[in-house]
C-alpha cells in the first residue's frame, strides 16, 4: 500500500507536467512563453509571504526559546498520544483554521526542527496541504456579497478541518510509522 | 484576532523567559528566526515560479473549462436549488476545477464570481443560503491534487522527499471534503440553522432584509405591514 501511495506521490507531478505540456502544444498554446509569463507570479507570491513568515516565525521562535512551547506540548502529548500523534503538531493544527500564514510559520519551524521526513514533519505537511483556512475563506467569500449570517458554514468547515487532521495522523502513521 | 495571538506569543515569551532564565535564547531566536523566514521564502521562489508557470499553461490550454464540464453532473446533486441554466453553475465548475488543479491565484476570482452568482438566488440580503453554505463547505475543506504551498515549503527546507506527501494529501483532503459536505447536509436541517426557521426568526425579530436583486422564482413573502428595523434606522439617520 505504502509503495503504491509513494509511487503516486513520485509520479503525479512529472506526469502532470508532461501531459499538460503535450496537451497545450496540441491545442496550439505557446507553452514556453505562457509558462514563463505565469512563473513571474511565483516570485511575487514567495516574496509576498516574507513579512508574514518573519512576524510569525520570530514570535514562535521567542515563544519556544522561553520554554513555553515545551510546556504546551508536554501538556497536550498525553491526550494526542491516544491517537498516535505527537503533541508538537497541535498548535499548528489549531492555527490552520484561523491563519494560513501563522500555520505555515509553525510548520516551517517544525520542519526545521525535526526534519521534513520525520513523523511530525509529515503529519504537519499533510495537515497543512489537505485543508484551507476556514475563517479566512468564509470571511472573504461571504464578505464579498454582504452575507453576515453564515448559519452552519463555520461549524461544517471546522469539522472538516478536524477530519483532515485526524486523517493526516492516521495516514502518515499507517504509511511510514 | 492575529493581533492578540502575536502579542500574546511575544509577551508571554519575554515574561516566562525572564523567569526561567532563558531570555538570552529568546533574544537569539528573534535574529535567527528572522533569517530563517527569509531563507525559506527565497527557497520557495523557484518552486512557486515553476508551479505558477505550469498552472498558467493549464489555464491557457483550457483544462479548467474541460474539468469544469466533467464535474458538472456531481454539482447538480450538491446544489439542487440552483437551476440548471443559471450562470452560477459554470462559475462554480470553473472554481472547483481551478482548485483541483491547484491554481490557487486563479481560483479566487472564480470563487468570488460563483458566490456573487449564488447571491442572485438568495432571497435575503445577508443570510447564507444552503447553496452558499455548500460552496463554502467545499472551499474550506479544500479539493486539491497538488498541495503546492506545502510542497514548496518542504522543498525550501529539504528537497529530498518534498513531494512524498501528495498521495496522503489527496486521501486526507477527500476525507475532509466528504466530512464537510455531509456535515453541511445534516446541519442545514438542524432547528437553529434550518433556512425556514432562520427566516421566520428574522421576520419575528424584524431584522430580515430582502435582496432587491433576487432573480429566483421563490421570493420571500413578507407579512403585511412588515418593516425592517435596519431600514427604519436608515430613515432616521
Amino acid at each position: 500500500m505504502t509503495a503504491i501511495l509513494e509511487a503516486i506521490s513520485i509520479w503525479s507531478i512529472p506526469v502532470l507536467v508532461a501531459c499538460v505540456s503535450l496537451y497545450a502544444i496540441i491545442k496550439k498554446v505557446p507553452v514556453y512563453s505562457v509558462f514563463t509569463e505565469g512563473a513571474k507570479d511565483g516570485f511575487s507570491t514567495a516574496v509576498m509571504i516574507i513579512p508574514y513568515l518573519t512576524a510569525m516565525l520570530c514570535g514562535i521562535g521567542m515563544f519556544r526559546a522561553s520554554g513555553c512551547m515545551d510546556f504546551v506540548t508536554d501538556l497536550l502529548s498525553p491526550i494526542t498520544g491516544l491517537i498516535g500523534c505527537p503533541g508538537e503538531v497541535i498548535p499548528m493544527m489549531i492555527m490552520r483554521s484561523f491563519s494560513g500564514g501563522a500555520a505555515e510559520g509553525l510548520m516551517v519551524d517544525l520542519l526545521d526542527q525535526f526534519g521534513t521526513q520525520s513523523q511530525i514533519g509529515r503529519i504537519v505537511s499533510v495537515g497543512l496541504g489537505s485543508t484551507e483556512t476556514t475563517f479566512y475563506i468564509v470571511a472573504v467569500y461571504f464578505g464579498s456579497v454582504g452575507v453576515s449570517k453564515t448559519r452552519h458554514s463555520i461549524a461544517a468547515g471546522l469539522l472538516g478541518d478536524l477530519a483532515s487532521f485526524l486523517a493526516a495522523v492516521i495516514i502518515v502513521n499507517l504509511m511510514w510509522f | 484576532m492575529m493581533n492578540y495571538i502575536w502579542v500574546g506569543l511575544v509577551v508571554i515569551a519575554v515574561v516566562v523567559g525572564g523567569f526561567t532564565g532563558n531570555i538570552n535564547a529568546v533574544l537569539d531566536n528573534i535574529f535567527s528566526f528572522a533569517d530563517v523566514a527569509v531563507e525559506i521564502a527565497l527557497g520557495l521562489i523557484g518552486i512557486m515560479a515553476f508551479f505558477c508557470g505550469l498552472m498558467n499553461v493549464m489555464d491557457k490550454a483550457g483544462l479548467c473549462e474541460k474539468l469544469g464540464k466533467a464535474i458538472s453532473p456531481v454539482m447538480r446533486k450538491l446544489f439542487p436549488e440552483v437551476p440548471a441554466d443559471h450562470p452560477a453553475n459554470s462559475a462554480m465548475a470553473l472554481y472547483f476545477a481551478a482548485n483541483i488543479l491547484g491554481i490557487g491565484n486563479a481560483a479566487t476570482p472564480f470563487g468570488l464570481k460563483a458566490m456573487q452568482e449564488l447571491q442572485t438566488l438568495n432571497p435575503t440580503k445577508d443570510i447564507a443560503t444552503n447553496a452558499q453554505c455548500m460552496l463554502m463547505a467545499i472551499s474550506t475543506t479544500s479539493i486539491t491534487l497538488i498541495p503546492v504551498t506545502a510542497i514548496g515549503l518542504r522543498s525550501a527546507v529539504q528537497v529530498e522527499g518534498a513531494a512524498e506527501i501528495i498521495a496522503p494529501v489527496i486521501i486526507a483532503t477527500t476525507i475532509s471534503t466528504i466530512v464537510g459536505i455531509v456535515c453541511t447536509l445534516i446541519f442545514q436541517n438542524f432547528k437553529g440553522w434550518k433556512w425556514e426557521n432562520v427566516i421566520a426568526a428574522e421576520i419575528a425579530a424584524g431584522t430580515l432584509e430582502i435582496n432587491e436583486h433576487y432573480v429566483g422564482d421563490n421570493p420571500i413573502v413578507l407579512p403585511e405591514g412588515y418593516k425592517s428595523k435596519n431600514a427604519d434606522d436608515k430613515v432616521y439617520l
